[in-house]
């Protein structure tokens, strides 16, 4: 195990790879993104992922907290109707959206930098393809230079 | 409350844990003056501690290399070692080895440390090992936070070794972050109902419920068919034993039935799971006329519901023409036949065995059912002991005979069997010849890869084991599935019989392809994981449940509408209105959080500041 050369970095630079923070949850959907990394599905590593019992617990001022501080985008990896706590967890997931996306537009911030699915336990390449296809996304925003 | 939980959040910023008696003044007299029930869900003032001062260890986890393949875990060290409250930073080859643990209880000992972070695989793994090291060390366990940088760190960015460097720095320093706010918790402790309720009445079942009630447990056995045994109960000889599965089916239920701890269901099916880990309600729906619900309180859920055997579609491998059957069925035929081996009436000659049938295929079903070869080989020494004359060719891609088993192959080639291994991707293939009968093209692989054609009166399909479809009972028991479609356990090693459902359990053949003997081996697993718990007549929670700032609350009301649990009430206090959380009640979902206008209403574990630390440190990837 001989130690990596990692090339230093430059604080001001800002890396290539957009920073994309998750929302996940412990049950469904962290299980879904683990089971990406176990089967070596490569997604890009500005993707951080924060764990919560459960969707409806997010507060909307995470999310605009997140994208303040440096995030490009906000994700949320949502139970679904799989939630094992609340029925109508979905509905109340569309609504935390629906809250922060207001917060976000107070600020000028571009709606695309916050999105939701639902991911499964076992929903290991739909969430890779989330994360290249939002990647892209906030390049996109990047590029065009977008709030 | 305890002296221990007080401790932490009433301790001044510069005393560290200790020095209760230098509080701040209104949290006591909060604190102090609520009533016993309110006190609960009362929030604990812990961020009032200085994050600074606190005494963190942070362990950074090679794995092997699993992680320090990809992520260079000095570097990372290297990077947080300097953090504010990180008193010891390490790397670790094994953290979760015996090693690995005695020197963070050493670390916590010396060191007094009051925080613990490891940065390894997933938390769904180690929380418990990790929480234990802590618990062992004098460190009260919910000090822990784990760090996920295997699973969804290393293993995923295989491919930029310095992208998964910089997001290990920033994953580890956002737990250190979150970690500054933790604060000491007593576990919830709930009574535990010393019943078991088991699924599936087939051989795991069965030898799971004798277990259980021998052990000093209840079982409600529920099998959905009308008869006890599954699988087993209709087989003849079986490896390794020999004995017949009828035979070992009739003495289990004669067992079972000599129990009168063990209640049977036969015809019956799991209809409505409630209630949480310890104190399950079930409903069973039984046959009858009417079909009747009864309700049934059990403390654990042990799932071995079995598996189906994988069906060819038509035309899949010569599925549909005469005298191509699957192993199932040939062993059906085999179990029943006296003196000679015959077909639909026919004399079976020689017969042509089509391994892999269904199993290890790119486009379908990727696994290996394991047990099929060795089965196989078992099923070829039977007919030889039925005709020594009849000729078998077993056509296959690889044996698998592991362990013991190898000794039935070696016996199968011993009565004079055939082996030919056909490349993966020419499947031998089944036609009519000119005369009506069976013909099996195959490549023989280790003769020169010669094409040969064997004419045979039977081909067998050797067909492996697929989940069965019980979809009503996966939404009940909310049992996740793996990429397979089987059940999945928390850990094939570690955890080989827990889900992630708390006190929901899955042994034998529904978790994946297992032989019987590995079947009863997990049943009697799930009967000790079971008995751990319900044995001692509690269990501990987490006690991550949601809790309020009475300062803050102005009791609108909200919360109360967004909890379907019932677990908030209003609450008078120093003639005020305000909302209280019990924690008895609260299920930690956390859904009345973001509900609360004035932010209110914390999740234990997941509060405000702990959250926005988080994402603040998640963001500091820079390296040393």
């Amino acid at each position: 195990m001989t130690a990596l050369a990692v090339a230093p970095v430059d604080e001001n630079v800002s890396p290539p790879a957009p920073r994309i923070l998750v929302f996940s949850t412990n049950n469904i959907s962290d299980p879904g993104i683990d089971l990406a990394g176990s089967a070596h599905l490569h997604y890009s590593p500005g993707v951080r992922v924060i764990s919560l019992p459960c969707t409806s617990g997010i507060r909307p001022s995470w999310i605009l907290h997140a994208i303040k501080e440096g995030f490009e985008g906000v994700f949320i990896a949502s139970d679904g109707d799989e939630c094992a706590y609340l029925p109508d967890c979905a509905k109340r997931a569309s609504r935390i959206m629906a809250e922060a996306q207001t917060m976000l537009k107070a600020e000028g911030i571009a709606p695309q930098r916050l999105k939701m699915a639902a991911i499964c336990s076992v929903c290991a390449e739909n969430f890779a393809k989330h994360m290249n296809g939002f990647t892209e996304a906030l390049l996109a925003l990047r590029a065009a230079g977008t709030k | 409350m305890s002296e221990h939980e007080q401790d932490p959040a009433l301790a001044p910023a510069s005393a560290g844990r200790g020095g209760a008696e230098d509080a701040p003044r209104a949290h006591l007299d909060v604190r102090e003056q609520a009533p016993e029930s309110a006190n609960e869900g009362m929030r604990r003032p812990s961020e009032g501690r200085d994050a600074a001062a606190r005494r963190i260890g942070v362990y950074v986890c090679h794995c092997g290399g699993n992680i320090s393949d990809y992520v260079d875990v000095q570097a990372v060290v290297d990077a947080v070692k300097g953090e504010p409250g990180v008193i010891v930073a390490r790397t670790t080859m094994f953290a979760c080895s015996d090693a690995g643990q005695q020197q963070m209880e050493q670390d916590i000992a010396e060191q007094n440390l009051d925080g613990l972070v490891v940065a390894s695989c997933s938390p769904k793994l180690h929380v418990v090992t990790f929480r234990g090291v802590a618990k062992r060390s004098g460190m009260n366990p919910y000090e822990y936070s784990q760090a996920n940088i295997r699973e969804q760190c290393s293993w995923t960015h295989t491919d930029d070794h310095e992208g998964a460097t910089r997001k290990a720095i920033g994953l580890v320093r956002g737990v250190i972050a979150r970690t500054r706010l933790t604060e000491a918790l007593d576990p919830l402790v709930v009574e535990t109902t010393q019943k078991a309720l088991i699924i599936g009445g087939g051989v795991t079942g069965l030898r799971a419920a004798i277990g259980m009630a021998d052990i000093g447990l209840g079982v409600f056995l529920v099998e959905r068919e009308p008869e006890l045994g599954g699988w087993v109960g209709k087989f003849g000889p079986m490896f390794p034993h020999e004995r017949e599965g009828r035979e070992l089916i009739a003495h289990l239920v004669e067992e079972v039935r000599k129990r009168p701890a063990i209640k049977i269901f036969a015809g019956a099916e799991v209809v409505s799971k409630a209630g949480s880990f310890g104190n399950y309600q079930v409903g069973i729906r039984v046959s009858a006329d009417p079909p009747e619900t009864i309700s049934a309180e059990v403390g654990s859920i042990v799932v071995a519901t079995g598996f189906d055997s994988y069906q060819p579609a038509e035309g899949e491998s010569g599925t549909g023409l005469d005298g191509v059957i699957t192993l199932p069925e040939f062993k059906d035929v085999i179990d029943n036949s006296k003196d000679n081996l015959r077909y639909n009436g026919r004399p079976v000659r020689s017969l042509a065995y089509i391994y892999c049938v269904g199993s290890r295929q790119p486009d379908g079903n990727q696994y290996c059912s394991r047990f099929c070869c060795s089965a196989t080989a078992h099923i070829s020494i039977k007919v030889s002991e039925l005709d020594p004359k009849v000729r078998q060719y077993h056509l296959y891609r690889d044996i698998r005979t592991y362990g013991n088993f190898e000794l039935l192959y070696t016996e199968a080639r011993k009565q004079g069997a055939v082996y030919v291994k056909f490349p993966d991707d020419a499947p031998p293939v089944i036609s009519v010849d000119k005369s009506g009968g069976l013909a099996v093209t195959v490549r023989d692989l280790l003769s020169g890869d010669e094409e040969l054609e064997i004419p045979v009166d039977l081909v067998v399909l050797v067909t492996g084991m697929v989940p069965r479809k019980n979809e009503e009972m996966v939404g009940i028991l909310k049992l996740p599935l793996g990429r397979d479609g089987f059940f999945n356990e928390i850990h094939p090693k570690l955890r080989p019989v827990e889900t992630m459902v708390d006190g929901v359990l899955i042994a034998g053949a529904c978790q994946g392809p297992k032989c019987s003997a590995e079947s009863v081996a997990s049943g009697l697993a799930a009967v000790t994981q079971s008995a751990s718990v319900l044995k001692k007549g509690f269990a501990e929670l987490d006690p991550l449940v949601a809790t309020v700032d009475p300062d803050a609350c102005t009791w609108c009301g909200k919360c109360l509408t967004a909890c379907p649990y019932g677990a908030i009430a209003q609450l008078s206090l120093n003639g005020r209105e305000v909302a209280t959380i019990s924690e008895a009640g609260c299920k930690g979902c956390g859904g009345c959080v973001p509900m609360c206008p004035e932010n209110a209403i914390d999740l234990r574990g997941y509060t405000d500041g702990q959250i926005t630390a988080m994402i603040d440190g998640l963001l500091q990837e820079a390296m040393a």
